[in-house]
């Protein structure tokens, strides 16, 4: 492998080793331009021009899997009037590119596609301004096209390589500079396919599982076999070829080569306190109950729901999500070069400009004095193990003075990497004389997110004995509990608990999963006591001409008869519907089941789709996210359950937690409207919200039971009917 | 250490190792080969699939003495961007790849599958699959892309 290293040094500052040459080349050509700005107001942090004409756009935002990389490229060229493929993109460097926020919530195009909108269409402006001097014409009189700014309906231009040439624009980001007309449009709308597949599917793309430095070092983490356990004793004869790293309870074993550390880990005799701070997992729903509060909040209140339910007949439910996964592919992994004076950091970050801050806290170093620079990893869906194994291999490196690559085992991400918090909430509701929702109240217990927390305390810091400032980290987890449907009397009110039973962070569509699940389960509920068709009965309580859209749009591809629920038997059908947060994204989404009586075994056959986040920048990129939300959500619904004990979590491989497999992947049907003049909306995370709630009116609606409770599984299935 | 000689991607070479070691850690840390992903270490999710002597094997949980004389074969050893293998040129034309983490041995298990079985239903397609996982849910474009690569039309 040492043959195939480059070993470039630019800047002064940072030496790069990657197997890939390529991709080696584009960090090489980054660190040209180091001490750029990077303020968010400024232009030159988000976009350069080059001699040559090409273009190399600096984005905060990362792309994970998502077609961001694509898409940003066509936004930019868009409004430039460049070709996308002269596009370079550096993304998450903190060193080159502006801190535009994390990579999470579903903000990718909506903010971040947004702000590089703005920058190139200022962009624009200042080349067609430049080109009208030398011109001598004046500016109205030009445009930006195919890298070049000529003179409307022809005539010899100049190219934007001559106009700006390497050097700086040296202006703010204009939020007035006008941006392209839809009818304009060329690339913005169109399926261009992403630059990363070939080398995704041959095998050349650079992750940071492939990255190495030179005199990199190969390191695990030994955790504890109970959370909370304090480190005793190591018995150092025990760790083979392997060196050990002790920061209090902080272990870890380093060496040469992977292969040394990876049999040390196993032969390693450590022993440890014994620590049992957990209820186990079967009794999270009646702890939630029970407590400790941070205080009651009421979110949502419209009317008065109380004097309404106490009069009436009501219907009442108790559902639960339970902790999960974010379940990534590959464990985390980091490189990271740190020496007492400065810090290099290779992540799979999130939120790299974030986690820059957190790791100087960590390290006691100047935040001026750590780079990290974000590299892909396996898909993350919310904040996994990767800044703790970031953390781990910082703490590592400093203290072996190497460069320090640390790889977690799918023990480590299984057992450590920080949950989706566990949610329960209790439903009731009563029909109006019509037959339509006429009170409604929602109640839910969730963990409190702790205000302005800077960074979900990391285990390694924490083992180690560095002050973190504590507390929990959920995303935003109580939003679309209340009915998306007319209604003149509702409230939600959370019971905030102080604490989760195990560390939590955010998950694909914090929150928003499980209150859907519930909610759309439970207006099914109503539906069916109202002898009504769940179709009709949505539709009847929707005003929103965009999501009466998707919910006929959902029936009409599952060919879907007015009938009320439970159905005849045989396959069972269920719809759901979501208007994201209250204001972004619409989606519908419709299921067809079949249920095995005597096992209780549930076959999804098909599942419909209809998704409107309004302007898509990549059409083939959104529908990739939707059929990623439909079908990750399918397995959380399905068949996960972060299991623990006493001591420890117990679902530490892909057999004690399954998930989804080929033979249970339904067809997909997916229907995108396409609303080119209303602003992106995103699609990161909104098809997630209705699948849970789909799949339980189906089964309901095959069988005539009606589960409330995640996973769905054959057994509580079975149980259920008895 | 036992220098173990084998043929990757059509060249012979000799790789000094304990018995133990699993192909995977040769291959990525000796031979500079990174397609083949750490995923899981115990054969589950299938990440860090190869073919050897024509099989699709995990080489995370395949000692390195268990390889000696075969004919192996990495997704690199398959075609490049500009010069993909079939299996892969399906792949690339239904995008079908998120993160891409698991798609080395989706690409890797399917061209095996195709050796053996020119022209599966989606229900052998299916099947094969079963043991590679993907978080992503990138399934119903790996179905088509294997199904593209079979000559079938898309499920």
């Amino acid at each position: 492998m040492i043959s195939r290293r480059s070993l470039l040094q630019a800047g002064g500052a940072l030496v790069v080793a990657l197997s890939a040459p390529a991709a080696a080349q584009v960090l090489a050509d980054g660190d040209k331009a180091l001490g750029k700005p990077l303020a968010l107001t400024e232009l030159d942090s988000f976009l350069a021009i080059h001699a040559d004409g090409t273009a190399t756009l600096y984005s905060g935002k990362v792309d994970l899997g998502t077609g961001l990389r694509i898409a940003y490229r066509q936004i930019a060229a868009e409004e430039l009037g460049l070709a996308s493929d002269r596009i370079r993109l550096i993304e998450g460097d903190t060193a080159l590119t502006p801190n535009q926020g994390p990579t999470a919530g579903s903000t990718g195009i909506a903010r971040g596609g947004i702000e590089i909108r703005q920058a190139a269409a200022t962009a624009r402006a200042a080349l067609i301004g430049m080109a009208a001097e030398k011109l001598a014409r004046p500016a109205s009189e030009l445009e930006a096209v195919d890298g070049e700014v000529r003179p409307i309906g022809g005539g010899t231009g100049i190219g934007f390589g001559a106009l700006v040439g390497d050097r700086r624009f040296g202006l703010k980001v204009d939020p007035k500079a006008p941006i392209r007309p839809v009818a304009d449009y060329r690339l913005v709308g169109r399926s261009l396919a992403r630059p990363d597949v070939p080398a995704k599917v041959t095998g050349r793309h650079p992750y940071v599982h492939d990255f190495v430095l030179p005199g990199m070092l190969h390191a695990r983490v030994v955790h504890p076999p109970a959370i909370g356990a304090s480190l005793l004793a190591v018995d150092e004869a025990t760790a083979g070829g392997a060196r050990i790293v002790r920061i209090k309870d902080f272990l870890a074993l380093v060496a040469e080569d992977e292969w040394t550390v990876v049999k040390a880990l196993g032969t390693l005799k450590a022993t440890w306190s014994d620590s049992r701070t957990l209820t186990g997992h079967e009794t999270v729903p009646e702890a939630m109950r029970a407590g400790p509060f941070e205080g009651d909040e009421v979110v949502v209140r419209k009317g008065d729901p109380g004097p309404v339910l106490a009069a009436a007949k009501v219907l009442t439910g108790t559902f639960y999500w339970p902790m999960q996964t974010h379940g990534s592919m590959g464990p985390s992994c980091a490189v990271a070069d740190v020496t007492s004076e400065r810090a290099t950091i290779w992540s799979a970050s999130q939120s790299t400009h974030r986690f820059r801050e957190t790791c100087a806290r960590v390290l006691g170093l100047p935040v001026q004095a750590v780079r990290v620079i974000y590299l892909d990893g396996a898909g993350c869906y919310g904040m996994n193990g990767h800044d703790d194994a970031a953390a781990d291999a910082a703490l590592i490196s400093r203290a072996v003075g190497r460069p320090v690559r640390v790889q977690w085992t799918r023990q480590d991400e299984h057992g450590w990497d920080p949950k989706g918090p566990p949610q329960l909430l209790s439903l009731t509701a009563a029909l109006d004389d019509r037959g339509n929702i006429g009170a409604w109240r929602t109640e839910m217990w969730l963990p409190k997110a702790t205000a302005n927390l800077p960074n979900i305390p990391l285990i390694g810091p924490q083992a180690a004995g560095i002050v973190q400032t504590p507390g929990l980290s959920t995303g935003l987890i109580s939003q679309n509990a209340s009915p998306p449907y007319a209604c003149p009397h509702v409230e939600v009110e959370v019971h905030w608990l102080k604490d989760a039973p195990l560390r939590p962070s955010n998950i694909r569509a914090p929150g928003k999963i499980a209150n859907s699940f519930a909610v759309e389960s439970f207006v099914d509920e109503l539906a069916a006591a109202a002898g009504r068709d769940a179709v009709e009965f949505r539709l009847a309580g929707l005003s929103d001409p965009r999501g009466i859209d998707v919910v006929k749009r959902a029936a009409r591809l599952m060919d879907w008869q007015s009938r009320p629920s439970p159905g005849p038997g045989g396959v069972g059908r269920g719809m759901a519907y979501v208007h994201y947060k209250f204001n972004e994204t619409y989606v519908a989404i419709g299921m067809e089941v079949a249920v095995d009586r005597v096992s209780g075994a549930v076959k999804v056959q098909r599942i419909a789709c209809a998704h409107d986040c309004g302007l898509m920048i990549n059409p083939d990129a959104v529908r990739a996210q939707v059929e990623g939300n439909i079908l990750q959500t399918l397995s959380r619904s399905l068949f996960e359950e972060v299991t623990f004990d006493r001591s420890r979590v117990t679902s530490l491989d892909w057999s004690s937690y399954p998930i989804l497999t080929f033979p249970d992947v339904p067809k997909l049907l997916i229907d995108l409207v396409d609303r080119p003049n209303d602003p992106p909306l995103g699609a990161g995370e909104a098809a997630a919200a209705p699948v849970g709630a789909a799949l339980a009116n189906a089964i309901f609606d095959a069988v005539g039971v009606r589960l409330r409770s995640v996973p769905l599984t054959a057994e509580r299935l079975k149980a259920a009917m008895g | 250490m036992t220098a173990y000689s084998f043929s990757v991607n059509g060249m012979m070479r000799t790789v000094e190792a304990e018995a133990e070691m699993p192909l995977l850690y040769a291959l990525r840390n000796t031979l500079g080969l990174t397609a083949a992903k750490f995923g899981c270490g115990l054969g589950q999710c299938g990440a860090c699939t190869v073919i050897v002597d024509g099989q699709a094997v995990r080489s995370c949980s395949t000692p390195i003495s268990a390889v000696e004389g075969t004919k192996v074969t990495t997704l690199e050893g398959l075609g490049t961007s500009e010069k993909p293998h079939p299996v892969q040129a399906a792949f690339i034309a239904e995008q079908a790849a998120q993160c891409g983490y698991c798609i080395n041995g989706m690409v890797m298990t399917s061209v095996a599958l195709l050796a053996q079985t020119p022209s599966p239903d989606l229900g052998q397609i299916k099947e094969a699959l079963a043991g590679n996982l993907c978080r992503c849910g990138t399934h119903q474009r790996i179905l088509q892309a294997v199904s593209r690569a079979a000559g079938r039309a898309a499920p």
